[in-house]
């Protein structure tokens, strides 16, 4: 048997998924509202008026809790100059070419990327989205700082959406992930295998 | 109601499938003339009396509009406007305000529940309340500031042009109780000839800038106005050149299939890859070192 090494505790897994949870009710709401073919969408949370209703309270509670996932991981999420080796060699990795890559650290550097592109979309959406809050706080705002609001949010509702496929297509691809945020640990064989340098540094540790 | 069966419908909100459109009926417009129009608010009076609507009664603001503002009870207003074009010679301009009934309606664009709002087949645009969530895109939509949110039903209402009367062939209840003739009501044609010919006869005397409000860029609107300063609409608060803000035609033009595409593509590119290149896997002999 494998030894097993932590990589989340129970409370980043809780906040994790508390986060997932929220993002899947905020973005199959809000996508009811961007385009007519997913409108049947609203069916989910009782109809237009109620996913309307929900939707900005769903998305308040996703930043909120994001914010948690935010402080606990920021630190490790801090670009530096073995990420730039990374991604240069980001091709090889796509084409399946794993030991190409250059050692990383607990986050690589594509992890460490969206991480920043995540939060940054859920600032915009949260910014944004209180823009034109119906009925309470739209009416604070001008018509033309609504208009480029609603535009914005669509936006970064997109590219974050787009993140998020590819972050579950990772832990999909990326065996032995889906692991660490479910039971909380990864094997010695895949932590070395990814993330030789937190590899490296958790044994120092022990 | 639903729909009115009587008017067919040639657009619909959050729909892209063609609606019922069979019949052909012609296009209608009313004509509001400013140089007849007294400021008596009748027309307000008469759109309360049909629409069953009475607005909270609200504070004097200090210039005749009574109420200060339309609102999500009150579809039509007078707003008086104290010209001063030349040094001592005031001009009192009035415009009844309400909904433009545009031919391409930026509250239709970007309304997110289908059927929600409506452009019947005659070009009326109305708001179908019971299909309404309540999100307040039409007001982003609208390039002349007119629907308005209910704060009671988080609904949006706006001006009909009864099209409960139209639909049965009378003629909409301000233009019925307009005591100077300042409201016309036909077909658009027959309203484009009357409103150039009122024109034509106002710069015979004297307001050389005369002239039909019938913006383009809107594709033109089935309320239009006689304007006697024509050439500056601004002062009587109508945009000069009005029509759909291109923010809001991005939004709920190109960036909707794109965004779309793009999500769809994703999923779809993950699963080939995942096909073609396969997943990475632990090494077996780093798996048995450990």
């Amino acid at each position: 048997m494998a030894r097993m090494i932590p990589r989340y505790n129970e409370s980043e897994r809780a906040n994790h998924w508390m986060v997932a949870l929220l993002f899947m009710l905020a973005a199959l709401s809000g996508l009811a509202f961007f385009h007519p073919a997913f409108y049947f969408l609203t069916a989910l949370f009782g109809g237009g008026s109620w996913a309307r209703i929900l939707h900005p309270f769903v998305g308040v509670l996703m930043c909120l809790s994001f914010l948690g996932l935010f402080m606990r991981l920021k630190g490790d999420n801090v670009l530096n100059e073995g990420d730039r080796a990374w991604r240069a060699k980001s091709a090889e990795l796509l084409a399946g070419n794993k030991a190409a890559m250059p050692p990383a650290g607990k986050y690589n550097a594509a992890q460490k990327i969206t991480f920043w592109v995540k939060s940054l979309c859920l600032l915009v959406l949260l910014v944004t989205g209180v823009m034109f809050w119906e009925p309470w706080f739209a009416h604070y705002f001008p018509i033309w700082a609504m208009r480029l609001a609603v535009l914005l949010h669509s936006v970064s509702a997109t590219v974050l959406i787009l993140t998020v496929i590819m972050h579950i297509y990772a832990a999909i691809w990326v065996k032995g992930s889906m692991r660490a945020m479910t039971r909380g640990d990864v094997t010695e064989g895949w932590a070395k295998q990814n993330h030789a340098l937190w590899y490296e540094q958790v044994s120092r540790g022990k | 109601m639903a729909s009115l069966q009587s008017l067919d419908v040639a657009a619909r909100s959050a729909t892209t499938t063609p609606s019922p459109s069979v019949r052909q009926v012609p296009q209608v417009a009313k004509l509001i003339d400013e140089s007849k129009c007294i400021g008596c608010k009748a027309c307000q009076v008469a759109c309360m009396n049909w629409n069953d609507l009475r607005d909270d009664v609200g504070q004097n603001i200090g210039v005749y509009d009574n109420p200060s503002d339309l609102s999500a009870s009150s579809w039509t207003l007078m707003r008086f406007f104290e010209v001063e074009k030349k040094e001592g010679d005031l001009e009192w301009l009035i415009r009844k305000d309400g909904c433009m009934h545009c031919e391409d309606p930026g509250c239709l664009k970007a309304c997110p529940a289908p059927g929600a709002i409506v452009k019947y087949a005659n070009g009326i645009v109305d708001f179908i309340s019971e299909n309404c969530i309540g999100c307040g895109y039409c007001i982003k939509g609208c390039p002349f500031n007119v629907p308005r949110l209910n704060a009671k039903d988080s609904k949006a209402y706006k001006c009909t042009l009864c099209s409960d009367r139209v639909g049965v062939g009378l003629e909409p209840a301000c233009v019925k109780t307009c005591p100077t003739g300042a409201i016309g009501f036909g077909t658009k044609d027959d309203m484009v000839a009357y409103g150039e010919k009122r024109a034509s006869e106002l710069k015979d005397r004297g307001f050389a800038n005369a002239g039909l409000y019938n913006p383009p860029g809107v594709g033109g609107t089935h309320v239009m106005y006689v304007l006697k300063h024509a050439d500056e609409p601004a002062l009587v608060g109508l945009p000069a050149e009005a029509s759909i803000s291109p923010v809001v035609s991005l939004w709920k033009g190109i960036a909707k299939p794109l965004a779309v595409a793009g999500m769809i593509g994703a999923v779809v590119a993950g699963f080939f890859h995942y096909m073609k290149v396969g997943p990475i896997e632990e090494k077996a002999d780093e798996k048995e070192g450990a």
